[in-house]
């Protein structure tokens, strides 16, 4: 339990330096305009630099799952999804991956019954949350476009619109917001909850998660709750991705939590799990056909091997051998 | 590994995705928005709002939807300030009373900010041309 209180305890110290900093007019432009830029180059650097140095370890063998018949013999029925052998059935499990998340469809779990018993069920709610999560999260990212763009394009007022369809209080309540909580909530207590989830659970498990609801909170806070000057935080946007940036008055303690939180998060990202938004595509057990009876894959490293066979040897200590009696193979 | 051209054109398609908001605004440029348009600022009787600019500015829509909610289901009409005065809560004829340019006074935020209220759905915008045209004698 350590790890969720050192998680806690991070999440909080990230909430109080910025309301406490902010509060000083020489700290707001340390907490809305050095910070963020820092966050993002660390971002983009960190991610370059570990997809480049995944890019470089060999891949000399394709790694077959067991979860598919390989295409083998004409009579006997391949699975093309889960064992495809070229490059079309790759892009098609890839995509199941990366839209639908199928791996965690195959989510199972185990439990001990009377008996006593050892019986393992299907188990979706993981991939259900996941699933949601993502998708929620991808949403409001696309939203948040318009904070950084004027004029704002059409796409990202129909994301928004469509995510506020059913008109629902003032502001218009939007969808993702509150299924953002819920999955993610879910994904915390879901670690919690059950002792095997929680047995292997760290810090760097906790910690995202907290710190992505803590995200959504104070967003969602600003929006209903605790107004902030909406004109100005696009004006500091704006000015932040149009190289410059200048800060408006007056903003407000919350929204600086807010920028800073996510600041924190992705100046982690390249540092963490988090980077399974590159390594998805790279999973060498999704991304490489199943043809290992189809092509001879060679090793990239091989380098030529000085080979000296039993017949050298033999021929070489011939004499040695004989006297000794060692039966030979050439005799 | 023979796949590193193709992990570089992801890579490149990554980096071009999540820096859309820098190169849209190198591209466009960045307007900047115009001041909402007070036009009867200084016409007296006219330049007191029914509450703060602070308070307006956070709260109108929960202001304007108590006001629809009041008149519609308890049928009461008259709105008293927090100083006593007193209004119709009416949109048309109190509110655009003083703003009376949609186009000017409520778009200038709302159009910034890609907010998109559905008070036009219902209410008409007496300045819209559509509207100043009907209005004409034929």
């Amino acid at each position: 339990m350590i790890s969720l209180w050192f998680s806690i305890i991070v999440v909080v110290i990230l909430i109080l330096i910025p309301t406490i900093g902010s509060s000083s007019a020489a700290l707001q432009s340390l907490f809305g305009i050095v910070i963020p830029y820092a966050a993002i180059i660390t971002f983009l650097a960190g991610f370059v630099y570990r997809v480049l140095n995944w890019a470089k370890s060999p891949v000399p063998f394709r790694i077959t799952t067991t979860c598919g018949q390989q295409k083998s013999l004409p009579w006997i029925k391949n699975s093309k999804l889960e064992a495809p052998h070229n490059a079309w059935g790759v892009v098609r499990r890839m995509a199941l991956e990366i839209f639908f998340f199928r791996s965690l469809f195959r989510n199972t779990k185990v439990e001990l019954r009377d008996g006593p018993r050892l019986v393992y069920g299907s188990s979706k709610w993981l991939w259900a949350a996941g699933l949601a999560f993502h998708y929620s999260f991808l949403v409001i990212f696309i939203r948040h476009f318009k904070y950084f763009v004027e004029p704002i394009p059409g796409w990202v007022s129909l994301v928004q619109s469509l995510d506020a369809f059913f008109q629902i209080g003032l502001p218009v309540i939007f969808l993702t917001d509150a299924v953002i909580l819920a999955s993610v909530g879910y994904l915390f207590f879901r670690r919690l909850c059950d002792d095997k989830i929680r047995y292997i659970s760290h810090a760097a498990d906790y910690f995202p998660l907290l710190l992505i609801l803590s995200i959504a909170t104070t967003g969602i806070l600003m929006r209903y709750f605790f107004k902030v000057d909406i004109v100005n935080v696009k004006q500091l946007g704006t000015g932040l991705l149009s190289f410059n940036p200048h800060l408006p008055q007056g903003i407000g303690p919350l929204f600086y939590v807010h920028l800073f939180l996510v600041c924190t998060l992705i100046a982690y990202f390249p540092f963490s799990k988090l980077m399974h938004l590159g390594g998805v595509f790279l999973s060498p057990t999704r991304n490489l056909a199943n043809n290992n009876r189809m092509k001879r894959h060679q090793n990239v490293w091989n380098f030529p091997v000085k080979m000296h066979t039993y017949d050298e040897y033999e021929e070489e200590f011939h004499k040695v051998m004989k006297a000794a009696d060692i039966p030979l193979d050439k005799e | 590994m023979r796949d590193r051209g193709r992990i570089l054109i992801g890579l490149l398609i990554f980096l071009i995705l999540m820096t859309f908001p820098v190169w849209y605004n190198a591209l466009n440029g960045v307007s900047v928005m115009q001041e909402p348009e007070l036009a009867t600022k200084n016409v007296p009787g006219k330049d007191k709002c029914v509450n703060t600019a602070e308070y307006m500015r956070q709260n109108h829509m929960n202001l304007l939807n108590q006001w629809r909610d009041t008149v519609v289901r308890q049928d009461v009409r008259v709105y008293t300030t927090v100083d006593g005065r007193k209004f119709n809560m009416s949109l048309t004829n109190t509110c655009l009373d003083c703003h009376p340019n949609r186009e000017n006074f409520c778009n200038r935020c709302h159009n910034y900010l890609a907010v998109n209220p559905y008070c036009w759905d219902c209410h008409v915008d007496p300045q819209d041309p559509k509207v100043l045209a009907a209005k004409e004698p034929r």
